[in-house]
């Protein structure tokens, strides 16, 4: 990696990957609970709960990292408290952006779940059922498999956005190099110096290659979910 | 091992109202047209669908009485349910499948029963496939065999045949005629095919509108006069429970029923086997007099036990023995024969309208 990359470049590429990772994968339980509520439970407010979750496709990210810093914040509120009791802080650190990150990629991760979950026929959990099996029996070897390939596809969706994310990022935990400054952030800073068109240029065609093998993952896990089928 | 059911729930425009009871073992019949209530009340009983009020008893067990705050869930109540669209696990293969309730149960069956139940629905060279690789007829009997497995004390059968074509239909039928004579536990099987019900069943309970209008045994029930306006559909004739007698030099086989003999196209199976045969009602005459000289190979003895005339039809029932026949005859013919209640009559079947295996449907 080094013959290709400068230092600075390989620690945003690192960086990058390590807070889409986290950002994935925390989000994933907690996007599989919506998509399970959303697909297979009819309650009050349903439709309130759905437009919630998809509330970050359509606000503008700045919004959101301006409105995670107003919570997160270790002045006030919550962040105070998480801060003063635990020692959690998100600002200005690399878990800020993985949070942010979470925020926004949430909705494609219960999107893709839900789908799988809502084309997998609900009358095998009673069938399940008739044949012993309790509610976490069933979860586990009969909702869980089925919908593997709806949260494969989720999963990769949600981390190719999540690699691209900027303003929530830049607006909640800043530019600071090493810390928070991803792929995107990394570009925008070669940008604002004289000259640094080249290495903006260098970034960006990393951010295509990772762009192009995220696509072709996520064809192949496609690709599965209708061979299973 | 007696099962009793009582349910009531309204739902918005059809109210549902049954009791009924099933024997021991055998089969019995749930039957009537669809939107009837049928599959409500199987999914009551198996407990994925949840009565307003109701008590239901399977085996001596209360699963469900809304009174005492009984409700036993589905995942306990061991009823293997067979659904009418099989509903195989995608994601494993036939044998998982086939043990996924034997997993589950509490008393397992051992491997010689498995590889029994395997051998008698003839999934040995299914095994290692995925359902999506299966038949219609083939992803049945898989289902047929994982609800076994499960070691159920009551067995559900969810019209398994509705879905297939006549051909698969006649591809599973002897299975579940095989399953009726071996297993020894009670089957509630849903149908709105009165062949099917003639085939497999011993007792019947008809369904309409979400009431039970008719329970009993399926000998009395389809010979009954009162089967048009109940199921909505002809007369059944009769169907006959027989053993073979022998099978004769001449070609013909002899088949005893409780009241009589009768004499059929040579049929397979060995002497001592019991069947069923169907003598349809539009194919029985009646006669005051034994008739001499004539090539229909059955005469039987009989009395009148009923008549049901319109104008277009007269459905004479007879009894002979124990065993009941329908004749379906003109009211001229009746009237000319003079037929009442009690009377004394000859009833002439021609050996080849005896129906020893109807296909269903």
């Amino acid at each position: 990696m080094d013959a290709f990359l400068t230092p600075d470049e390989g620690e945003a590429l690192l960086l990058s990957l390590r807070i889409s990772f986290v950002a994935v994968f925390a989000a994933l339980p907690f996007a599989f609970c919506a998509a399970l509520l959303l697909a297979r439970t009819r309650f009050f407010g349903k439709t309130l709960v759905d437009g919630l979750i998809h509330v970050p496709l359509v606000l503008p990210p700045v919004a959101i990292g301006f409105l995670l810093l107003v919570v997160f914040g270790t002045r006030h509120g919550a962040g105070a408290w998480l801060f003063q009791t635990f020692g959690i802080r998100f600002v200005f650190s690399w878990t800020g952006a993985a949070l942010a990150s979470a925020i926004i990629t949430f909705p494609f991760q219960v999107r893709a779940i839900r789908l799988s979950l809502e084309a997998a026929d609900a009358g095998l959990g009673a069938a399940a059922e008739t044949l012993g099996a309790g509610w976490w029996d069933r979860l586990l070897n009969i909702t869980l498999p089925l919908a593997l390939p709806g949260i494969a596809a989720g999963i990769v969706t949600a981390f190719a956005a999540s690699l691209g994310e900027f303003g929530a990022i830049i607006t909640f935990v800043s530019n600071i190099p090493g810390e928070t400054r991803t792929l995107p952030l990394a570009i925008y800073t070669a940008l604002q110096q004289p000259g640094g068109e080249v290495e903006a240029a260098r970034l960006s065609a990393l951010s295509i290659v990772l762009a192009l093998i995220f696509m072709t993952l996520a064809e192949i896990a496609q690709r599965r979910a209708r061979e299973r089928g | 091992m007696s099962v009793e059911v009582f349910l009531r729930h309204d739902f918005p425009g059809f109210r549902l109202d049954v009791s009924f009871a099933l024997q021991k073992s055998g089969v019995t019949a749930l039957f009537g047209a669809s939107g009837a209530g049928k599959t409500t009340i199987v999914n009551a009983i198996a407990g994925t669908f949840r009565p307003r009020e109701g008590r239901i008893v399977i085996g001596g067990r209360v699963v469900l009485d809304t009174r005492a705050g009984v409700f036993v869930p589905a995942s306990a109540r061991r009823t293997g349910y067979v659904f009418q669209d099989a509903r195989l696990f995608p994601h494993m293969s036939v044998a998982d499948n086939i043990r996924f309730g034997w997993r589950r149960a509490a008393d397992k069956a051992s491997q010689a029963e498995i590889e029994r139940v395997i051998a008698l629905l003839g999934l040995e060279h299914l095994l290692d496939r995925r359902p999506r690789a299966l038949s219609g007829g083939e992803k049945g009997r898989v289902a047929l065999a994982r609800a076994l497995l499960s070691s159920p004390t009551l067995l559900l059968l969810d019209e398994p045949l509705a879905a297939l074509d006549a051909q698969r239909r006649a591809e599973v039928m002897p299975y579940l005629e095989r399953l009726r004579d071996e297993a020894r536990l009670p089957m509630l099987y849903v149908s709105h095919s009165l062949e099917e019900v003639a085939r497999l069943a011993d007792g019947i309970v008809i369904v309409r509108d979400g009431r039970v209008v008719r329970q009993g045994s399926v000998f009395d029930v389809l010979t009954g006069l009162d089967l048009t306006s109940l199921a909505g559909s002809p007369p059944m004739g009769a169907v006959v429970a027989v053993t073979i007698a022998e099978h004769r030099a001449d070609g013909l086989t002899v088949l005893a029923f409780d009241g009589g003999q009768l004499l059929a196209p040579r049929l397979k199976g060995a002497a001592g086997e019991r069947l069923r045969v169907r003598v349809r009602a539009e194919e029985i005459m009646l006669a005051l007099e034994e008739p001499r000289a004539i090539s229909a190979n059955n005469v039987l003895p009989a009395s009148v036990a009923g008549i049901d005339a319109d104008a277009r039809h007269a459905d004479v029932q007879l009894a002979c023995g124990n065993t009941r026949f329908v004749a379906r005859i003109t009211p001229a013919s009746c009237a000319r024969l003079d037929l009442r209640p009690g009377k004394p009559v000859f009833a002439i079947v021609k050996s080849m309208t005896v129906d020893a295996a109807p296909p269903a449907d």
